[in-house]
């Protein structure tokens, strides 16, 4: 049986990873991608704690974090590809079109 | 047995997790991150969830990473001059990030463990699909509808640049 602790050390990695991959890349897909990753590094500590506490109610959040992660992946590159008809690229600093 | 076969999957999903951010081309960084997910899928079997782990592999290296492999091939961003940032920002995204690290373990180290029965099977299709359909029922049904709008939401997403472009010709 693994230690919990090496988990929540993983996941912690795994989160900070996609934290350092928003903020260190300029490309729109590869931002949503570290989201995925944060997305999957929070569902591993779930599993985790449900399997410890054997309680299956994480187990079923992750599966509909999966959901929600599917639908917005489909919208946002959707978006994405949207942004690049209009801009041709897909660079995330020239998006400050919003700006007051 | 299990140590080693969790302390190699936790190298492989880390080291692919930092190629995802570090490679120059976006193709390798997505094909790095169908690795990393199959490593988390090994970690879900590795905690008794075959259930997830399947599903796991299905949504996100089967639908998921084809989408983003769709969309980078169909933008055409396969090449290696792609815009960076400076040096100035990316040391800060590296600090901003290795301080969240440093609070997120400080804040979740002291976790005690729970004695648990090994082998439990809460994880496998059998009893979730119970909690699922019983307790879980309404968001199983709602989680349906959600997909169903962003379906039409990407569909229509997707028309509105063609009723537009004819009308800015003119």
């Amino acid at each position: 049986m693994i230690p919990i602790d090496n988990y929540i050390w993983l996941s912690t990695v795994l989160f900070s990873i996609g934290v350092l991959g928003v903020l260190y890349r300029r490309n729109a897909i590869i931002v949503f991608a570290c989201i995925e990753l944060m997305l999957n590094a929070v569902n591993l500590l779930l599993v985790v704690f449900s399997n410890q506490l054997n309680d299956p109610t994480g187990q079923v959040f992750v599966f509909f974090i999966m959901a929600v992660a599917a639908a917005e992946v489909a919208v946002g590159l959707a978006i994405l590809v949207m942004i690049y008809r209009k801009t041709k690229s897909v660079d995330i600093d020239i998006l400050n079109q919003l700006k007051g | 047995m299990t140590a080693y076969l969790f302390y190699f999957l936790s190298f492989v999903a880390i080291f692919s997790a930092l190629l995802v951010v570090f490679s120059k081309n976006p193709v390798y960084s997505i094909l790095y991150l169908i690795i990393t997910f199959f490593a988390i899928a090994g970690h879900y079997v590795l905690v008794n969830a075959q259930f997830l782990a399947a599903v796991h592999v299905i949504v996100y290296a089967g639908a998921i990473m084809v989408l983003f492999l769709y969309v980078i091939m169909l933008l055409n961003l396969n090449k290696e001059d792609e815009p960076h940032k400076s040096y100035l920002a990316k040391i800060a995204a590296v600090i901003c990030a290795g301080i969240m690290m440093v609070v997120l373990v400080a804040s979740l180290r002291g976790t005690m463990q729970t004695a648990t029965k090994s082998g439990s099977e809460i994880g496998f299709v059998n009893n979730l699909g119970k909690v699922l359909f019983n307790e879980f029922l309404l968001p199983f049904e709602i989680s349906s509808i959600l997909l169903l709008a962003a379906m039409v939401g990407v569909v229509m997403v997707g028309k509105a640049d063609h009723t537009t472009q004819p009308q800015d010709k003119k």
